[in-house]
């Protein structure tokens, strides 16, 4: 990527931020300390913006991820068809906790809001395709179809 | 009053992949109406219909294009917010799914009125699976020159709710943490770049064409004084048939609930998602409305097995974790009630709560920068006015619970 000093392009230039802080996890998996001084340095920011930006989203993260990830959704409506049961389910599954990833890299798992599928409740997102409806039954199913 | 499907028309009718299933429903027809008309002509229309903004706030939307119509500036541009975050909302989702072209008209009807070339569809990153479908709705659109004059770039989110609300969603657009912005100056002057823009939520951008191409005077005819048309209901929660439901303003909240959702022993309906009003069992005979209660067009029911001061409690965590943490109201304030409703669910309540969650709240109301402070303490005052008894018991808990604690050393 091009070098630039803090502050040497235009204010417009840091509209490309979010795209490419989405690009390296999706490329890498996370956004590592390097990746963000890379950024940094091509959009002539500096490197606490950067960390700014992607530690301020839910959906990024600075610590690498599992190979899947899987978000449960944790709303009111979610939790009002017993989304906590779901949880249950998932941390057996797994023998993991929310905000951990399994021991093989296979999965992350994180509790999530509302991920407009109340129609479907209990509801998750496995990277990004929705499973509504859910039940402990059909989590093991599921997790096997992610390989 | 049953369902009355105009938004709604295409959903299941036509092939979402295919812009001539679109074309051969009428599609397109109010574009090409709308480009024989002024751009003046489009928007006094608009006005005329009285359509208010879908996404919570109803703010009139003709009056906001004529803002950013006669504003000076250069470049304007136009936002579809598609930021769906609000709780228990999920009518976008369906649209974007269902009638993607039904939007991209809208937006091309709005940005020939504001004078815009260049537009924006903020998606959320919760619905990335979306992207591919509507990404090829808008090349199909592009294809056969509905969009000549309308630069269109989808812009995803990276999971954030504030976003939904419109100045963090514009810095977040910028390349910036999504935090809310001080104002005045409002979007319609200075907003995306400092430059005039104007945003819409998605379903506010469906009424569009339907307004153009059959007239305001239709359009007025449907709803009450002050809130008219249809509006996109979510209902989910303690309902036998969750889901979207399209009904006119003005339509009663008892109707959609029990007769259409299927809802049975309900102990109390929050309209309009986490931050909305809260009905009690006694009063479903309200109608939904601006005038009375509306917001996003969530409706969460919760039957009589539900404990109130827990769903105070889970929504304000969640409140306070999407708090963007730029004012101190909204900041420290739900972080406040946070600890004080944990207090009363764990058992630790002090006589001391109520009137300090009442006396917060108040203050958040009035000081906090943006909607999601504004309105964060709306379930608990609710609550507390129409639930107090719950929140009594649970402070009687406490004290019971203290003294055997000192009884058995």
């Amino acid at each position: 990527m091009e070098k630039n000093q803090p502050g040497a392009l235009s204010e417009r230039a840091r509209e490309s931020l979010l795209g490419m802080i989405k690009e390296e996890q999706r490329k890498s998996g996370y956004i590592s300390e390097e990746a963000m001084a890379g950024i940094a340095e091509s959009l002539a920011l500096s490197v606490g913006d950067v960390y700014g930006v992607t530690t301020f989203y839910s959906f990024l993260s600075t610590q690498p991820l599992g190979k899947h990830v899987i978000r449960i959704c944790k709303g009111v409506p979610c939790f009002l068809q017993n989304a906590g049961m779901i949880i249950e389910s998932i941390q057996e599954a797994l023998g993991i906790g929310p905000g951990e990833t399994t021991a093989d890299g296979r999965f992350s798992f994180e509790l999530t809001n509302c991920i407009g599928a109340c129609d479907q409740a209990p509801a998750m997102l496995v990277d990004d395709e929705v499973h509504g409806h859910l039940t402990p039954e059909k989590i093991s199913e599921i997790l096997k179809s992610y390989d | 009053m049953p369902e009355k499907r105009i938004l709604l028309k295409n959903c299941g009718k036509i092939d979402p992949g295919d812009i001539q299933s679109y074309e051969g429903q009428g599609g397109f027809k109010a574009l090409e109406k709308a480009l024989g008309m002024s751009p003046d002509a489009v928007i006094a229309e608009v006005k005329a219909s009285g359509l208010r903004g879908r996404g919570g706030a109803g703010f009139p939307c003709g009056a906001k294009w004529e803002l950013a119509r006669n504003a000076q500036g250069g470049e304007k541009f136009l936002i579809c917010n598609a930021d769906e975050g609000e709780v228990g909302t999920f009518k976008d989702r369906y649209i974007l799914q269902h009638d993607p072209f039904s939007l991209l008209e809208g937006m091309a009807i709005a940005g020939y009125a504001i004078g815009s070339k260049k537009g924006y569809i903020y998606l959320r990153a919760e619905y990335h699976y979306l992207l591919k479908g509507f990404t090829k709705a808008i090349s199909q659109c592009r294809e056969k020159g509905y969009l000549d004059d309308l630069d269109l770039e989808i812009r995803e989110g990276a999971g954030a709710y504030i976003c939904g609300e419109e100045s963090a969603l514009m810095n977040s657009i910028e390349g910036k943490r999504g935090e809310a912005r001080f104002r005045p100056p409002f979007p319609p002057t200075s907003g995306l770049f400092e430059s005039p823009t104007i945003i819409n939520n998605v379903e506010t951008l469906v009424n569009v064409p339907h307004i153009i191409q059959n007239g305001s005077e239709w359009y007025r005819a449907m709803g009450t004084k002050e809130s008219n048309g249809t509006k996109l209901f979510c209902v989910s929660g303690d309902v036998e048939r969750p889901g979207i439901y399209e009904m006119e303003l003005g339509c009663d909240l008892k109707e959609l609930v029990k007769d259409l959702a299927g809802a049975k022993e309900i102990k109390m309906v929050q309209v309009g998602g986490s931050t909305g009003r809260i009905i009690p069992g006694d009063m479903l005979s309200t109608p939904l409305a601006y005038e009375t209660i509306l917001g996003s067009g969530a409706v969460m029911v919760f039957n009589e097995s539900r404990d109130v001061v827990d769903f105070v409690y889970r929504t304000m965590e969640f409140l306070n974790e999407e708090s963007c943490g730029k004012c101190t109201p909204c900041r420290e304030g739900t972080e406040v009630m946070v600890e004080v409703l944990g207090r009363l669910v764990n058992g630790e309540g002090v006589e001391e709560d109520i009137p300090v969650l009442e006396e917060l709240g108040q203050v958040m109301k009035l000081s906090a920068l943006c909607g999601l402070g504004q309105t964060a303490p709306v379930p608990v005052l609710d609550t507390l006015k129409y639930f107090r008894k719950d929140y009594e018991n649970r402070i009687s808990q406490s004290v019971f619970l203290r003294g055997l604690k000192t009884v058995n050393g």
